[in-house]
């Protein structure tokens, strides 16, 4: 097909824009900097840089507001890429210091650049941070680097040459192979082949047909299709419009959950803007081929990740699955035929194009190619968003790119998958991360949330808050969800309320299976699996919370006990008078003592000992 | 069916005119009717679910108790939104919690505080896991929490107000 635009003329045109910006700043603008106050740096910088002509090397520069860097705990970012260092950490009242001593006068301000936990030294250039070292980005490779809102960046970082080869070349069936070979698998969790997704999807060609992008990240921990919509969003677009074509669907959703207002407001500005330069809309670039991508709002409801739900979702209704088959791709969006795929899958899709199924397949392992992106957080020293080889080690993860466990504490499980997923422990940390190697440890992929969790977590307690957060989110459409997550909830509380039997360990796996077994959709079938993974790697703690009355982690208040140490008690009175419920016993000047059946572990009496003599064991 | 005085129709009828009165614009239908009153109140369901084709009342009513984002009674000036994510959790965001239950008297299950200036909402997880635990009052993030950096942001607000 011709096309009357010429894409690698309007990608040099944009180089070339880019070229005459001088010195690039990039700040970050994503959520996490954005709170951190990014916006205030940015308006500094500007306000310095407004009047300035003579920099060392440049006759001007530009401030470049970005999407998310995935080193959010360091933010507010700001790197000078020309010079290749980053500063974090940025406050506004620092602007002006790297103004003055780097941007005018080529020094680095030394105290502002990363230092590395474990050496203690600044990082002088950004290919040196650990964090970003081991990194191999491809769906990310943008984010950071580009200004989010600006479709000529995205052009001149050969966004939408991918689409047009594909229009120009006009072989949709060949579109299809190239993704099937390369091995891409569905990044939102399920891990089913896209490319077969897509098969299925075209064979219903002809008539009405619709993509839809799941942007429901609903797994809490999971950050990663917020951080692609908020900082590479013509990416996103130019995979769904390839996916369109390839399919034959003429339109296409986004369903993005409410709770990301930045990623909403910078895809509209991205479609309105694709649509302006006709890389969306009618006729793209002139061709046969229409594509049209509307916005769906979600309104707080996890079970609108699974793709059915997500469909009623988006026609208006209560957000519950439908039994399949049939599938989407037969039967979907308002009845007709519907290629449901993730942000990150969808991400991916340009690159492969461009670089040939061959260049994703050779990253990665055996049955998982490319990379994944993973969101690392909790008691880990990097949290942040990370993109690695399918395959790569935990251990990699964890120590090399997360820096190892914040103060020193010991590693104790990573929770993988969100309340889908399962833990992993220490014998976990020397396996590949791909698809079959961790269901085959009772764990999943799922949309890639890494919590790592230390010493002082207390598993059981996990247990309990994941099981806690299925049950509020099953949709109540089938019996062994909505009953089973409820009665699984009600044993967890009881053993975390030192109310345990032994007994309860038995219907907890029972019930677990049966839920597992039982239920319609993908949020029953994986919500046990926090529960039976904590069962078979730390029943030791289960065991302690229902025999001795004991949390090992020292995590469950109703375990503890507040106790006076009669040695440090000097008998002042003041902890008696202070109690609510009159539990405390004792004579002036005597040692004190606590009637532990009225104590109601308020610790009003800990807080307001001035010898130090109360504690809670 | 009756609708009360206190919904003024016209609005209803702007904003699902904007929407072509399509059943499959319900969600955002409801979404900006709940930014005009902060919450859905029960007579705007109703003249909605009686007005647009293929609806009813009672689904309109499903499906604002369906969504965790629509509230069936009012919500404070200051929307307060606690992350209980798992980040947010395993980092502490519970005591942020009470805290703020705490300072402003809020009973276990109360949202909105007596006065009305604030509304406590607990979410799953805003994303931004890097800055657990997190908190946001009117879309504003407040990163890494403390229970007494929340009192500090609070007392500031209710000073505003005062």
């Amino acid at each position: 097909m011709g096309l009357n635009i010429n894409i690698l003329e309007e990608q040099k045109k944009a180089q070339e824009h880019i070229k005459e910006q001088g010195l690039r700043v990039l700040v970050c603008a994503g959520t996490g900097c954005v709170a951190n106050g990014s916006l205030k740096v940015i308006e500094k910088f500007r306000e310095l840089g407004a009047n300035v002509s003579t920099l060392t090397d440049y006759d001007k520069m530009t401030i470049v507001p970005t999407g998310c860097h995935g080193f959010c705990e360091q933010g507010v970012l700001v790197i000078l890429p020309d010079k290749h260092v980053t500063y974090v950490k940025v406050k506004e009242a620092d602007v002006e210091e790297i103004f003055e001593s780097h941007i005018k006068n080529g020094v680095p301000v030394e105290r502002l650049l990363y230092k590395d936990p474990k050496t203690g030294e600044h990082v002088h250039k950004n290919d040196d941070i650990n964090f970003y070292a081991k990194q191999t980005r491809t769906a990310l490779k943008n984010c950071g680097k580009i200004n989010a809102e600006s479709v000529e960046e995205a052009i001149a970082v050969r966004g939408y040459e991918a689409l047009a080869k594909v229009i120009e070349e006009n072989n949709p069936d060949g579109v299809i192979d190239t993704i099937v070979k390369s091995g891409l698998r569905g990044r939102g969790g399920g891990g089913f082949p896209t490319g077969m997704k897509w098969k299925f999807t075209a064979a219903n060609r002809g008539g009405k047909s619709y993509v839809v992008c799941n942007g429901d990240e609903g797994d809490p921990g999971a950050f990663m299709d917020r951080s692609v919509m908020e900082g590479d969003p013509h990416k996103l677009l130019e995979g769904m419009a390839i996916a369109g074509f390839a399919v034959g669907a003429d339109e296409a959703y986004i369903y993005v959950r409410a709770e990301y207002p930045l990623a909403i407001k910078r895809l509209r500005k991205a479609i309105a803007d694709a649509e302006d330069k006709n890389l969306l809309g009618k006729n793209i670039m002139g061709s046969d081929f229409s594509f049209t991508i509307h916005i769906k709002e979600g309104a707080g409801a996890f079970v609108c990740g699974e793709e059915t739900a997500l469909i009623a979702s988006i026609e208006g209704e209560r957000g519950m699955p439908r039994p399949k088959p049939p599938f989407p791709a037969n039967k979907g969006l308002f009845g007709r035929p519907t290629l449901i795929n993730n942000v990150e899958t969808l991400a991916n899709v340009p690159l492969i194009i461009l670089n040939g199924a061959e260049w994703f397949a050779q990253m990665g392992c055996e049955t998982s190619k490319g990379t994944k992106t993973f969101a690392l957080t909790g008691e880990v020293n990097n949290t942040g968003l990370i993109e690695v080889p399918m395959g790569t080690t935990l251990r990699e993860i964890i120590f090399d790119i997360g820096g190892g466990i914040r103060g020193g504490k010991k590693f104790k499980a990573v929770q993988i998958g969100g309340p889908s997923g399962g833990c992993l422990t220490e014998e976990h940390l020397d396996i590949p991360m791909d698809y079959d190697s961790l269901i085959k440890a009772g764990a999943m992929v799922g949309s890639g949330g890494l919590v790592v969790m230390a010493e002082d977590t207390c598993m059981v307690e996990v247990a309990r808050f994941f099981m806690n957060f299925t049950k509020n989110e099953s949709c109540g459409k089938c019996v062994p969800c909505r009953e089973g997550t409820k009665n699984m909830l009600k044993i967890l509380e009881k053993i975390v309320a030192g109310k345990g039997e032994l007994s309860d360990l038995d219907l907890l796996e029972e019930l677990a299976n049966t839920v597992k077994d039982g239920s319609l959709c993908g949020l029953g079938k994986t919500a046990p699996n926090p529960v039976l993974s904590t069962l078979k790697y730390f029943r030791d703690e289960y065991i302690a919370h229902i025999v001795d009355k004991k949390c090992p982690a020292g995590v469950c208040t109703a375990m503890k006990k507040v106790v006076i140490n009669p040695d440090l008690c000097k008998g002042c009175t003041k902890c008696a008078r202070t109690c609510p419920v009159g539990a405390i016993e004792g004579t002036v000047k005597n040692p004190h003592h606590i009637d532990q059946s009225k104590c109601i572990k308020c610790e009003a009496c800990l807080k307001n000992c001035p010898f130090k003599a109360i504690a809670l064991e | 069916m009756s609708v009360g005085t206190s919904i003024d129709t016209r609005k209803l009828d702007e904003i699902m005119e904007s929407y072509d009165y399509n059943k499959s614009n319900l969600i955002a239908i409801l979404q900006k009717v709940q930014e005009v009153y902060r919450y859905l109140p029960e007579d705007a369901m109703i003249y909605i679910g009686t007005k647009m084709e293929g609806l009813s009342p009672a689904t309109v009513f499903g499906v604002a108790t369906f969504y965790a984002q629509f509230s069936l009674e009012p919500k404070g000036k200051y929307e307060i939104r606690v992350c209980d994510g798992t980040a947010c959790h395993v980092r502490g965001s519970m005591p942020v919690l009470n805290a703020i239950r705490n300072k402003l008297n809020l009973k276990e299950g109360q949202v909105t505080s007596d006065n009305g200036l604030f509304s406590l909402e607990i979410v799953s997880c805003l994303g931004a896991c890097g800055l657990a635990p997190v908190c946001v009052v009117n879309n504003k993030v407040y990163p890494q929490m403390t229970s007494d950096a929340i009192s500090t942001i609070l007392d500031t607000l209710i000073k505003e107000e005062a």
